[in-house]
């Protein structure tokens, strides 16, 4: 038998499961996660693996879903000094990069950025060529002050030579620094994908860290056998080389892999996941099997951002939430007793009427003493959970893509409060083990490829321009690491160009398929 | 005249999108366009357009071309002082001042920026009171003002000055030359006397944009019903709340050709409501009942914090506020119906004035 082990690190608590090659969940553990974030995942590992008791040698996948690199960010620690070298001038001068990241960060992060010719138009005409020499001059003003390099350029999507270039010149002068590509990291919008590609620069180190202790951690336990595995924002896994040149993607997979690991629970491959915790329920969507993306700009740490994020919506509704009553209207939160439930709550002995205490007032659940909340009025607490689930109805109209009414998904600690029979829901499914939704979720995670694009349909075909693009996402796909055989077209975005009369349409497509063994 | 500090541009970022009527582009790269010549050359002055002498020379400034393109051809920054340089030789003749020729995301903000860096005022004046898709709709093009000699730059260095025979001329072959080099550019177009200035433009648009981009942020800041707070600084009406049930889309030379369709929520709850847009929003229609017809104006804002929605926005489940302005008297005469129009638009509907309409509305 082969296993999987995939381990997820929340704000919370870090979750650990053992899979099986039938995708059969062996063991799961819950531990609290610590401030280094690291000897938490060691705990976890460790615990699982006792619990489990299978032979080490047998787990051939370790997967990795964490924060660390997110919290890298967020917190303004061990990030590299980033030089930026951007190709697109004579243009882009009246915006220079950074111009809108907090002061912090941008200290922290750069000084250093250069503007230099090159670039191209969206019909893939150069803007002006290349000029190597300034490219040189620039990298060799950088020696010794930038630990990494990042490079944009304008409409790099549509073609990439001129970044290309420029890599190579980078690592002529300055030798073996890690240089991150922003055509590699992101999408359309030169300034996000260059904010985006900065910040994966930055977070080289960290990402060396990251890997590096995940694999000493498994050797410890005596794992030697395991291919690792971090997973990305968009569902999808990446390998610990891949990892260390894209640290960025990681940022958000905690929803992703709460969103996946309810998918395979349910088996249910299009739905609405409703992720409810002691404050806020997380709603996502789930299509084909993967998050829905955010259309939305994403920030991190202050800079904005155009990777792939799921789309997910947080309502301030969970199990902590506080219940008031006053002269018959009710009123839901918004705010939450929060990780103090076990104190403050009713059915715990607490003092404040919390969304945990309505449930069990109306016998939807089993929690603490049910006798401290029996003097609650029945009519108010069904009023309450009506406005609850109004909440809830909301936030789940709000995510749906058409009228017909979907399938909800419930996984999370405080799936408790929400009863059958909500409005615009065909069903609610609540799948077994749904608290470790989460580290389920990263050990069963596929590989993707993306390629994005925007194609002037006067020399190409719309249908070639879809093919072409479909073979391209494919074989990025199969670079990450995914058996052809298994590999799906899982997503297909084509968007025209607005205020434009030619014929120029952005496609995007996304392939995916299971790790190649 | 009054100074426009950082925050004040962040408002009329804000307002002038809600203005842009769906239209004129997210107001993100027109604000750090902004905010970086700010830093560099220093402040703006807004000035009231009675200041301006009668015979001094105003051009209003603008982007030209895809706002997709804009976002990752970010602008060099030199291409209005090319412009300025070459008009005024064409003139002999120094410039006095800008101004926007529209309200939107994008258009709003790019005066702002030249007026910073070629340390002239920019006016609190525009010719749409609103965004409109082509060069022609302005007011300045109801009064007889020629759009041309008009300059079109772009980041390379190039510099075309156009003489045309009209208006119409202007915009077919500025859009041709805007596609030849790359699908955005900058334009400096409709130079005109401050006499003429104060005759045709519409006034107060960045005051107007600032004031109601500050009730959008205040409502958010300090929890204050945002609908009524919107709506006490506007001269409008309140058409919808609705929640988007669909969005039906299609492009056909470079337009977004589209329908929105909601359904009530709240006291609208059982009523239902559509609105046609080019770009722009253009005709709002509710329970099969005309409410709103271009040139007056349909604009969107979120429900819950009266952000405002641009066509890119609308998206299934999206709740949403529909409200409807009066437009500048001007674009109510014959020529400005004829100019924009419903009809203009290829609408079989005559206009009405949305104060007459929402006197036979329910």
């Amino acid at each position: 038998m082969i296993y999987r082990l995939g381990v997820d690190v929340g704000g919370t608590n870090t979750d650990a499961v053992i899979i099986d090659q039938d995708f059969q969940l062996v063991d799961s553990v819950k531990v609290p996660t610590t401030e280094d974030v690291s000897s938490g995942i060691l705990k976890a590992i460790h615990d699982v693996l006792e619990n489990a008791q299978i032979a080490k040698d047998d787990i051939r996948y370790a997967m990795l879903g964490t924060t660390q690199c997110t919290n890298a960010i967020v917190e303004r620690k061990k990030l590299c000094k980033v030089g930026v070298i951007r190709l697109g001038s004579p243009a882009t001068h009246s915006i220079e990069p950074m111009v809108d990241w907090p002061e912090d960060l941008r200290e922290m992060v750069s000084n250093q950025y250069y503007i230099v010719k090159g670039g191209y138009e969206f019909d893939g005409r150069e803007i002006t060529p290349i000029d190597e020499e300034e490219i040189r001059s620039a990298a060799r003003e950088m020696k010794g002050k930038v630990e990494a390099v990042a490079i944009s350029c304008v409409f790099s999507h549509i073609r990439n030579e001129h970044e290309q270039t420029a890599a190579r010149i980078v690592r002529e002068e300055l030798g073996d620094i890690p240089v991150s590509l922003s055509h590699e990291v992101a999408s359309m919008g030169l300034l996000e994908r260059e904010n985006a590609t900065m910040l994966n620069s930055a977070l080289m180190k960290v990402a060396q860290t990251v890997t590096d202790g995940f694999k000493d951690g498994l050797s410890k336990e005596g794992i030697n056998n395991a291919e690792i595995y971090l997973c990305q924002n968009d569902g999808t896994l990446m390998s610990a080389e891949y990892t260390k040149r894209f640290p960025i993607l990681t940022v958000a997979c905690g929803p992703t892999n709460s969103i996946r690991g309810a998918s395979f629970l349910s088996k249910i491959k299009s739905a609405i996941v409703l992720d409810v915790g002691g404050t806020t329920t997380d709603i996502g969507v789930i299509v084909n099997g993967f998050p829905r993306e955010s259309s939305q700009a994403a920030d991190v740490g202050g800079a904005r951002t155009n990777f792939r994020m799921p789309d997910i919506l947080a309502i301030g509704l969970g199990g902590g939430t506080i219940i008031r009553g006053n002269d018959g209207e009710i009123k839901v939160g918004p705010d939450s007793v929060g990780y103090q439930i076990t104190e403050k709550a009713l059915v715990f002995g607490g003092d404040i009427m919390t969304a945990t205490d309505i449930a069990v007032r109306l016998g939807l659940a089993e929690l603490g003493d049910a006798s401290k909340v029996a003097h609650i009025d029945e009519s108010f607490a069904q009023k309450a959970m009506d406005r609850m689930m109004e909440k809830i109805e909301d936030g789940i109209d709000k995510m749906k893509l058409s009228a017909e009414p979907v399938p909800v998904v419930l996984v999370g600690g405080g799936g408790i409060l929400v009863r059958d029979g909500l409005k615009g829901v065909a069903q609610v499914i609540r799948p077994d083990y749904f608290p470790v939704a989460n580290a389920i979720g990263s050990a069963i995670s596929q590989v993707s490829g993306t390629f994005e694009k925007l194609f002037t349909l006067d020399s190409i075909s719309r249908d070639d321009a879809i093919n072409q693009a479909k073979e391209e996402a494919i074989q990025s796909a199969v670079n990450a690491g995914a058996d052809p055989q298994t590999i799906e077209i899982v997503d297909l975005e084509d968007v025209p160009l607005a205020y434009h009369p030619g014929n120029a349409t952005r496609i995007k497509v996304k392939a995916a398929g299971n790790l190649a063994v | 005249m009054r100074k426009l500090d950082v925050q004040a541009i962040e408002d009329i970022a804000s307002g002038a999108a809600l203005l842009g009527a769906g239209g004129g582009g997210d107001p993100y790269i027109g604000k750090l366009m902004a905010m970086q010549a700010v830093k560099k050359y220093g402040d703006v002055m807004l000035m009231d357009p009675d200041e301006v002498p009668d015979d001094a020379l105003v051009v209003p400034t603008a982007m030209m071309g895809a706002p997709t393109v804009l976002v990752e051809k970010v602008a060099n920054g030199s291409e209005f002082k090319r412009a300025f340089e070459n008009l005024e030789r064409y003139y002999g003749k120094k410039i006095f001042a800008t101004m926007p020729i529209e309200a939107g995301g994008v258009n709003s903000m790019i005066p702002l920026a030249v007026a910073a860096q070629m340390g002239v005022p920019i006016l609190d004046a525009d010719g749409m009171g609103r965004a409109f898709p082509e060069l022609q709709m302005v007011t300045f093009h109801l009064n007889g003002v020629k759009s041309t000699p008009m300059a079109i730059t772009d980041e390379k260095g190039n510099v075309a000055i156009l003489e045309t025979i009209n208006n119409n001329w202007s915009e077919n072959i500025a859009r041709a030359m805007t596609v030849a080099q790359g699908g955005s550019v900058m334009i400096s177009i409709y130079p005109m006397t401050g006499k003429q200035l104060k005759e045709c433009a519409i006034k107060g648009i960045m005051s107007y944009s600032q004031e109601i981009g500050r009730a959008i942020r205040e409502s958010n800041q300090y929890d204050i019903p945002p609908i009524k707070q919107l709506m006490d600084k506007i001269d409008g009406f309140e058409l919808f709340k609705g929640k988007i049930v669909d969005v039906l889309r299609e492009t056909k030379k470079g337009f977004n050709f589209g329908t929105v369709k909601f359904d009530g929520v709240e006291e609208y709850r059982g009523e239902t409501c559509e609105v046609n847009f080019q770009n722009e929003n253009l005709v709002a229609i509710k329970d099969g009942q005309v409410l709103v017809t271009t040139p007056d104006l349909v604009c969107m804002a979120d429900l819950e914090n009266v952000t405002p929605i641009t066509t890119d926005g609308l998206k299934y489940g999206r709740r949403v506020l529909v409200i409807g302005l009066k437009c500048d008297d001007q674009w109510r005469t014959e020529k400005g119906i004829e100019t924009v129009g419903p009809r203009y638009f290829g609408y079989d509907l005559d206009y009405i004035p949305i104060e007459q309409r929402m006197k036979g509305a329910k």
